[in-house]
C-alpha cells in the first residue's frame, strides 16, 4: 500500500482535542505521524490539503443497508459506497432486514459482505427480539461474538417494557448498548405524520409527539432499573430532550441520537403530500428542531446518526398514507450539518466531528474516532466551504430518496480512507 | 334608437298579428333590455303586454371547445311552454349568425314554437351562416375589423350604436 | 365577456382565492335553470370524455357528478375500484397514466387517502376535480354547502355557522371551514374533543365544546354525519351517549333564540347525529343542498373545462 501524506490540512481530532494546521502521514494502513513539516516517505502520494478539513472518519450509528431481502434498494456493498462518499468510513447496520438479523449466522454474513465490499466498515446490530416480533430474547451473546455492536428492534418499537428491561439487563454481560426506536404504537396507530397544525390541514393522521416521549421516559426509567445502556434512536421531540437532559443529569447510561432531517426540516415540508417528508419519527415543529439542535450544541444528544433509509424510487411515487418511512441519508449528512450546524454558529467544526466520530465510537465501543498515531488510518478529507447541489443520479447508493434532492449543501467529502485504504476519492472523477 | 325600437315594436305587431301568444326572448347581454323596452311598447299600442323570455346562448355556442377561459354564464328565463307561440328573438348586432344558430338549438331544448323570428337593432352585414333577419333597426356595413358597440341606457347610461373602425384586416 | 380559470384542478378550497369561489357559487347560478327545463341538457361540454374513478364507495356525490356531466352531454365512464386493475394492485400513478393514454379529458376522483387528488393532478395533464380525499377536502360539498347558505341568508360575509360531529375525520369540514372563512362567514367547530383535530383553532374557527353552546351561537348548523367505525374506534362511547350529549334534537333547537337553518352532507344517521323531526323540519335544507350539488357540480365542470389539455388543438375566434 502506497504511503499517503496530506499536507497542510486543519487537522480536527476531538479525540485528542487537537485542531490546527498539519500534515497526516498515513503508512500501512495505520496513523504514521500528525505534525508540522512530516517529510514523506519514497513513493508517497501526497495530497495537498490546504483550506481542506482532515478528520477521523465519519461513523454513523444508524443506517439501513436493506441486504438481505431488499436489494434492489441497497446491498451492503452499494451502502458502504454511499457511506464513503460521504465521509463515513464506518456504518451499523440495523437489524430489520428481511429475514431479520436475529442470530450469529445472520450477523456473520452482513460482517463477511462488508469485508467483500471493503469499502466502509459495516457493523452489524443484532436484534433485541427474535424475528423483531417483541416476545423473546435474541442470542445477544452469539450475535457480539459474531461482530453486532449492539442490538436493536429499530423500525420497530420494543413494545413491551418487560422486553426492554431484560434486554438491558441481558446486554450488559456484553457491554453492549440497547438501542431503542421510541414510539408507543397505540398512540403513534396509522399516523403518518406529525401530530399538528399541517396535519389536521391536510386531513392526515398525526403521531403525537408524546408517542416518542412516553417511550423515551419508559426507556430511561428502565435504564436507571438496570443499570444498562440505554441508546435512543432518531429523537425527534422537544419533550424528548427534556427528558434525556434530565436522565444525563443524573448520571444515567443514556445516550441518544438526531438525523440530520430532524435537525434541518420541520412538518411544513410534508405540504403537498410531499412523500420525501414522510419519516418516522416524523418532521416535527419548529420548536421541536430547535431543541434538537440545542441538545446537539450542550451534548443532551450525543450523536448525528443518517437513519438512511433507502427506498425503491417508485415505492415513494404513490399517496402520502402508503407510502414508506424513511430517506437517504448518508451522502448529504456532513453537508447539511455544516450548513445547519456550523455556519450558523451552533456547533464549532470539532464539536461537529466529535458528535459524527468521536462521540459514536465511544458509544458502540468502535475502533475509529481518532486520529491518534498508530491508530487505523479511518480518515476523511473534506472541504467545509465546498457549496454544491444534490442531485439523485449523483448518489452512490442504489436510492434516490432523498428530500434534499435540488438543494444546495455546504461542506463535501474529497478522500475517504478506511483502514488506510483511499475508499473514495472524489478527485478521481466519478462526479 | 328610441325611434327604430318603436318601429321595430311596429312591425313585431303587424308581422305577428298582435300581443296575443307572442313571447320576445332577448339575447343576453344586451338583447333583453332591448327586448324589455320593445314589450314596454308593444304594451302601450296593444293594451296586453307580451310575454317575456331571457336567453343565454353560451352553454351552445359551438366554439367552446376550442376558446380558454371560459365565458361568463347569465340568466336564461322563458316562458314555461313555447308550444304553438310565435317567439321574437331579440339581440343587439346581427354578425356571423353563429349566436342565432346557437339560440335556434337552444329553443329546440324548450318545445316547439309555432314560428320564431330573429329581430335586431342592427344588421352589419359579415354573415357566416344562411341566417338573416325578419326585423331590422339600422343596416350598417362594417368589415371583419371593424367593431359594433351597442350602448343601453339600462348598463351603459346612454343609448347608442358606435361603429369602431378598427385596421383593415 | 370572459372570467378567469380556476387552475387546472380542483383540489380544495384551501388554495382558492375569495374571488375564485365567488366564481363558482355565481357561475352554479344559472346552471340550477339547466336542471329545471324540460329537456335538462346542455351541450356545453359536447365531446369532452371524463372518468368518474371511484376508490370508495359513493353513492350521493358519484350520481350528482354523473347528472352534472351528463346535463352538459359530456362522454362519462365510471370506474369503481373493484372490479378493475385498481384491485389488483395496480398503483394510482400507473391508473392515472392508462386513463390519460386513452385521452381523456377530465377526471373526477374519490379517493380514501388524503392527497390522492393532488397526488394525481400533478402527474396528469387531465383535469383533475376532487370528489373527497381522505379526510382532506370534499371541495364540491364545501361549494354546495355554501351555495345553499347563500340562497337562504342572501350573503355569506358575517354568517354564524356552526360545523358539528366529527371533524377530525371530515372533508367536509375542512372544505367548508376554508371556503366559508374565505368569503367573511364566521365558522366555529363543535363536537367531542377526540373528534376534534389537533390545533383547528388556528385555522381561524371558533371551537365551541358544547352542542347546546353551538345552538345558542349559529345562524346554520352543518351536522356531520358519525361514521360508526368511531365507536370501534374508542373516540366516542356510544351512539346512543352520542346523541344524548351532541345530537342535534328538536328539543335542543326549540331553546335556540331564532330559528337555525340545518345542513347535512348526509347520509344521514337519523337519531345519532340528528333526529328525524330536525331533518325533516321546515328548517332543513337537505334536500336543497343535493339540488344545489348538481348545479355546483356543473359549474366546476363548465369552469375546469376551460383549461385544455394540451392535446387539443386548434383555437377558434370569439363571435363578436
Amino acid at each position: 500500500m502506497r504511503p499517503l501524506l496530506i499536507r497542510g490540512a486543519r487537522v480536527i481530532d476531538p479525540s485528542r482535542d487537537a485542531d490546527g494546521v498539519a500534515d497526516v502521514l498515513v503508512v500501512d494502513g495505520k496513523i504514521r505521524a500528525v505534525g508540522r513539516n512530516v517529510a514523506p516517505p519514497e513513493n508517497a502520494r501526497v495530497i495537498d490539503g490546504a483550506g481542506k478539513v482532515a478528520a477521523p472518519g465519519l461513523i454513523d450509528l444508524h443506517v439501513h443497508f436493506r441486504e438481505p431481502g431488499q436489494e434492489d434498494t441497497e446491498t451492503i456493498a452499494t451502502g458502504a459506497m454511499a457511506a464513503v462518499a460521504g465521509g463515513f468510513t464506518a456504518v451499523c447496520a440495523m437489524p430489520n432486514t428481511d429475514p431479520v438479523t436475529d442470530n450469529q449466522a445472520a450477523v456473520g454474513f452482513v460482517v463477511r459482505q462488508s469485508i467483500r465490499a471493503a469499502k466502509a466498515r459495516v457493523y452489524p446490530i443484532g436484534a433485541i427480539s427474535l424475528g423483531q416480533k417483541g416476545q423473546q430474547l435474541a442470542e445477544f451473546g452469539e450475535m457480539v461474538g459474531a461482530g453486532a455492536v449492539a442490538v436493536s428492534d429499530d423500525g420497530k418499537p420494543v413494545v413491551s417494557s418487560h422486553l426492554m428491561r431484560t434486554a438491558l439487563e441481558y446486554a450488559k454481560v456484553f457491554g453492549i448498548p440497547v438501542a431503542d426506536h421510541c414510539e408507543d404504537p397505540t398512540l403513534s396507530h396509522g399516523g403518518v405524520m406529525h401530530e399538528g397544525l399541517v396535519s389536521t390541514r391536510l386531513g392526515l393522521k398525526g403521531i403525537p409527539s408524546a408517542a416518542e416521549e412516553i417511550m423515551v421516559a419508559r426507556d430511561i426509567i428502565l435504564a436507571e432499573l438496570t443499570g444498562g445502556h440505554v441508546h435512543l434512536c432518531h429523537m425527534s421531540t422537544r419533550g424528548s430532550v427534556d427528558l434525556i437532559r434530565r436522565a444525563k443529569e443524573k448520571g444515567l447510561r443514556v445516550t441518544a441520537e438526531a438525523t440530520p432531517h430532524h435537525f434541518a426540516l420541520t412538518h411544513e415540508r410534508c405540504e403537498g403530500y410531499d412523500t420525501h417528508a414522510k419519516m418516522n419519527p416524523p418532521l416535527r415543529e419548529a420548536e421541536d428542531r430547535d431543541a434538537i439542535r440545542s441538545a446537539l450544541k450542550d451534548g443532551s444528544i450525543d450523536i448525528i446518526a443518517s437513519d438512511h433509509a433507502p427506498h425503491h424510487y417508485d415505492a415513494k411515487e404513490r399517496e402520502f398514507d402508503d407510502a414508506p418511512n424513511g430517506i437517504v441519508g448518508l451522502e448529504t449528512a456532513l453537508g447539511l450539518a455544516i450548513r445547519e450546524l456550523v455556519v450558523p454558529g451552533l456547533l464549532t467544526l470539532p464539536q461537529l466531528i466529535a458528535r459524527m466520530s468521536t462521540m459514536p465510537a465511544r458509544i458502540f465501543h468502535l475502533s475509529g474516532g481518532t486520529l491518534a498515531v498508530g491508530a487505523p488510518a479511518d480518515l476523511v478529507l473534506f472541504d467545509p466551504d465546498a457549496r454544491w447541489k444534490v442531485e439523485a443520479t449523483a448518489f452512490h447508493s442504489k436510492s434516490r430518496n432523498s428530500p434534499f434532492v435540488g438543494e444546495e449543501l455546504i461542506g463535501r467529502t474529497l478522500l475517504t480512507l478506511v483502514d488506510g485504504r483511499v475508499a473514495f476519492d472524489r478527485s478521481l472523477g466519478g462526479d | 334608437m328610441a325611434r327604430a325600437l318603436q318601429r321595430m315594436a311596429s312591425e313585431i305587431v303587424e308581422r305577428c298579428f298582435g300581443a296575443d301568444g307572442l313571447v320576445l326572448v332577448g339575447i343576453q347581454r344586451r338583447g333583453v333590455e332591448l327586448a324589455e323596452r320593445i314589450a314596454r311598447l308593444v304594451a302601450q299600442t296593444e293594451g296586453q303586454p307580451p310575454l317575456l323570455g331571457k336567453l343565454d346562448i353560451t352553454l351552445y355556442r359551438d366554439d367552446l371547445q376550442a376558446i380558454g377561459p371560459r365565458p361568463v354564464v347569465a340568466e336564461t328565463r322563458l316562458p314555461p311552454n313555447l308550444d304553438g307561440k310565435t317567439v321574437v328573438i331579440i339581440d343587439d348586432v346581427l354578425y356571423t349568425g353563429r349566436t342565432v344558430r346557437a339560440a335556434l338549438d337552444e329553443f329546440a331544448d324548450f318545445g316547439r314554437p309555432k314560428r320564431i323570428l330573429l329581430c335586431v337593432l342592427v344588421d352589419r352585414g359579415g354573415r357566416e351562416l344562411p341566417i338573416q333577419a325578419d326585423i331590422v333597426g339600422t343596416t350598417v356595413t362594417a368589415g371583419p375589423a371593424d367593431r359594433v358597440d351597442v350602448s343601453v341606457m339600462e348598463l351603459d347610461r346612454v343609448d347608442a350604436v358606435d361603429l369602431v373602425r378598427g385596421a383593415p384586416a | 365577456m370572459t372570467v378567469p380559470t380556476l387552475g387546472k384542478d380542483l383540489v380544495g378550497l384551501e388554495h382558492l382565492s375569495a374571488g375564485q369561489i365567488q366564481l363558482i357559487l355565481d357561475t352554479a347560478e344559472p346552471f340550477k335553470e339547466v336542471s329545471e327545463r324540460p329537456i335538462k341538457k346542455v351541450p356545453a361540454l359536447r365531446g369532452k370524455t371524463i372518468v368518474n374513478l371511484f376508490f370508495e364507495s359513493s353513492t350521493r356525490t358519484r350520481i350528482s357528478f354523473e347528472f352534472a356531466e351528463k346535463r352538459l352531454s359530456a362522454d362519462t365512464v365510471n370506474v369503481a375500484a373493484s372490479g378493475s386493475s385498481v384491485s389488483k394492485g395496480e398503483t394510482l400513478v400507473d391508473t392515472a397514466r392508462n386513463l390519460e393514454a386513452m385521452r381523456i379529458d377530465m377526471v373526477v376522483i374519490r379517493h380514501h387517502s388524503s392527497g390522492a387528488a393532488q397526488f394525481l393532478g400533478d402527474r396528469i395533464r387531465s383535469n383533475v376535480i376532487n370528489a373527497g380525499d381522505g379526510k382532506h377536502e370534499h371541495p364540491t360539498q364545501g361549494l354546495l354547502d355554501m351555495l345553499t347558505l347563500r340562497d337562504h341568508f342572501k350573503k355569506l360575509a358575517g354568517l354564524k355557522v356552526a360545523i358539528c360531529g366529527d371533524v377530525l375525520h371530515s372533508r367536509v369540514a375542512r372544505s367548508n371551514i376554508w371556503g366559508l372563512l374565505k368569503l367573511g362567514a364566521e365558522v366555529a367547530v363543535c363536537g367531542p374533543p377526540t373528534l376534534l383535530p389537533r390545533g383547528v383553532e388556528q385555522l381561524g374557527v371558533t371551537v365551541l365544546p358544547r352542542i347546546e353552546d353551538a345552538i345558542q351561537w349559529a345562524d346554520a348548523l352543518n351536522i356531520l354525519r358519525l361514521q360508526l367505525e368511531r365507536m370501534e374506534a374508542g373516540f366516542i362511547p356510544s351512539l346512543r351517549e352520542y346523541n344524548r350529549v351532541f345530537g342535534v334534537t328538536s328539543d335542543r333547537l326549540a331553546r335556540a333564540p331564532k330559528d337555525l337553518l340545518i345542513l347535512h352532507p348526509g347520509p344521514m344517521n337519523r337519531g345519532v347525529e340528528i333526529d328525524s323531526d330536525v331533518a325533516d323540519g321546515p328548517h332543513s335544507v337537505i334536500l336543497p343542498q343535493v339540488t344545489n350539488g348538481v348545479a355546483v357540480r356543473m359549474a366546476v365542470l363548465y369552469l375546469l373545462a376551460g383549461g385544455a389539455p394540451d392535446w387539443v388543438s386548434g383555437s377558434g375566434g370569439e363571435e363578436r
